[in-house]
């Protein structure tokens, strides 16, 4: 099976610092891993090199598109990796704010990324995006409220549903239950695992939650200072660290 | 069906001054397909970790671990996931779920992973729990404010949903009434029928005698015990 997303050398500096250092690793369809380490470790650093909002220094993000099979998407052309991430990728940023148009109506929001990939009647982009809305568990009479009315936890489950209307077939999240209340994190955490599922979506999760990752990831990568010091399936990292790090990580936890 | 070679265990605790823990030296046994294997031993002789090590939760620094044609020590992440969906069934002690998500649906999701349709997956969660005297009214809420004895029952079902070639079984009796624990047994002896290969700890010896078909003492791997 060819992998999704193969990610070789990775690294990016901001001048003498180091954000991340030599990643590697494949991600196959269907696959869900989780990233985490304390703060400044170089996660979102990395998220951010893979997705394309960074320029990594050296290394490669080679996804397999849907047309030409396996591309670089560092060398790739700025438009076929703008297409790429309003397509086939997803990104869902810690603040919902940030991935979402405040001034622009929830449905809008949904819309406007299907307009990106070409829909152009009214009447289907309405339908969709209310149906969209529902899947998130927003009421869908609040298709033409703006966000800025949204409590913090929609907002959320309004930027996934804006990400996820084109059917991409990765996604990646940076902290997506950060912020929010336990129950309505709960409440998304279990919206997620249900669309993983049920799309067969593959997604790379930053998060410094763990108990997020164990629910949510099939494998885990633990970072520190830049480097990756552990790898392994999410319980077999969690359960049995090895790692000098990932062992104070995990016996940090408190116990609820 | 499973077989061990030489596996070895150690615990390293970086963090307390790196003290090393040896758990087991050169485990080499074999279960067959239709074989019930016991492991016994008293408390804190390793029988939990040996069959997380068997699961592929905790890592073996040496030896092989083969379940079917998987070595485990050896494995992807990935070849263990796909392993765990359709080959190799674990209950464990504790039940873990994601809040809000219905008993029948934590049942049938191991059956929903391996492709059965949501509405057969259905009818097999319901006889499940059923079979195991979990009140109907129960079926449509999520297992989290369950009482002990439920939530045991609900893992149970969850992992006998789906028949897998080999399965582990901790402690899948502890704490059930005699209605219950017979339950259990028969759905044991089902999986053995049907040719599971099953290694479990059983802390009952009743139930022990009547499910299996050896007993393994891991004392005996445990370095500095068996000398």
């Amino acid at each position: 099976m060819t992998p999704l997303l193969s990610v070789q050398g990775l690294s990016k500096r901001y001048g003498a610092h180091i954000g991340c250092a030599d990643v590697s690793f494949d991600l196959y369809p269907g696959e869900v891993m989780g990233i985490v380490g304390e703060s400044g470790s170089g996660k979102s650093t990395l998220l951010n090199c893979m997705a394309g909002h960074l320029a990594p220094d050296t290394g490669q993000v080679v996804f397999d598109t849907r047309a030409d099979g396996p591309q670089d998407t560092v060398t790739m052309s700025e438009p076929a990796r703008r297409m790429l991430s309003r397509t086939d990728w997803a990104f869902v940023h810690q603040h919902a704010r940030d991935g979402l148009r405040m001034g622009v109506s929830a449905g809008g929001n949904v819309g406007e990324r299907l307009m990106a990939v070409g829909a152009r009647h009214y009447g289907d982009i309405r339908g969709k995006a209310t149906d969209w809305l529902e899947r998130v568990e927003i009421d869908a009479a609040r298709v033409d409220d703006r966000p800025t009315t949204f409590s913090g936890g929609m907002q959320q489950r309004l930027q996934i549903a804006r990400n996820l209307v084109t059917g991409p077939r990765l996604v990646f999240m940076d902290e997506p239950t950060g912020g929010l209340d336990v129950s309505v994190q709960a409440r998304l955490l279990d919206l997620l695992r249900g669309l993983v599922r049920d799309m067969g979506l593959s997604a790379i999760i930053v998060t410094h939650d763990l108990a997020v990752v164990r629910l949510l990831a099939d494998r885990l990568m633990v970072m520190k200072s830049g480097h990756v010091v552990e790898a392994g399936l999410t319980d077999q990292v969690l359960d049995d660290p090895q790692h000098p790090y990932s062992q104070l990580l995990v016996s940090s936890v408190l116990q609820v | 069906m499973i077989e061990l070679n030489d596996v070895s265990k150690t615990f390293t605790l970086h963090n307390q001054g790196s003290a090393v823990i040896e758990v087991f030296n050169d485990v080499s046994f074999r279960v067959a397909a239709g074989e019930c294997v016991a492991l016994t031993g008293a408390s804190g002789a390793g029988k939990s970790t040996l069959m997380r090590m068997i699961y592929g939760n905790y890592l073996a620094q040496n030896g092989e671990i083969r379940i079917g044609d998987v070595d485990l020590v050896q494995a992807a992440p990935r070849e263990v996931i796909q392993l765990r969906r359709d080959v190799l069934g674990y209950v464990s002690q504790f039940l873990r779920v994601v809040p809000r998500v219905s008993t029948l649906d934590v049942v049938a999701e191991p059956l929903r992973m391996v492709g059965v349709a949501a509405d057969q997956a259905e009818i097999r969660a319901r006889a499940l729990l059923a079979q195991l005297n979990i009140p109907e009214r129960l079926w449509s809420l999520s297992p989290t404010t369950f009482s002990g004895g439920e939530q045991q029952r609900v893992n149970i079902a969850r992992g006998f949903a789906h028949n897998y070639p080999a399965m582990l079984l901790d402690e899948p009796t502890a704490s059930l009434d005699a209605a219950n624990r017979e339950v259990v047994l028969s759905l044991i002896e089902d999986a053995k029928a049907r040719g599971a290969a099953i290694i479990g700890i059983f802390h009952d010896e009743a139930a022990r005698a009547r499910v299996c078909d050896r007993e393994i003492d891991v004392a005996c791997f445990v370095p500095g015990v068996a000398a």
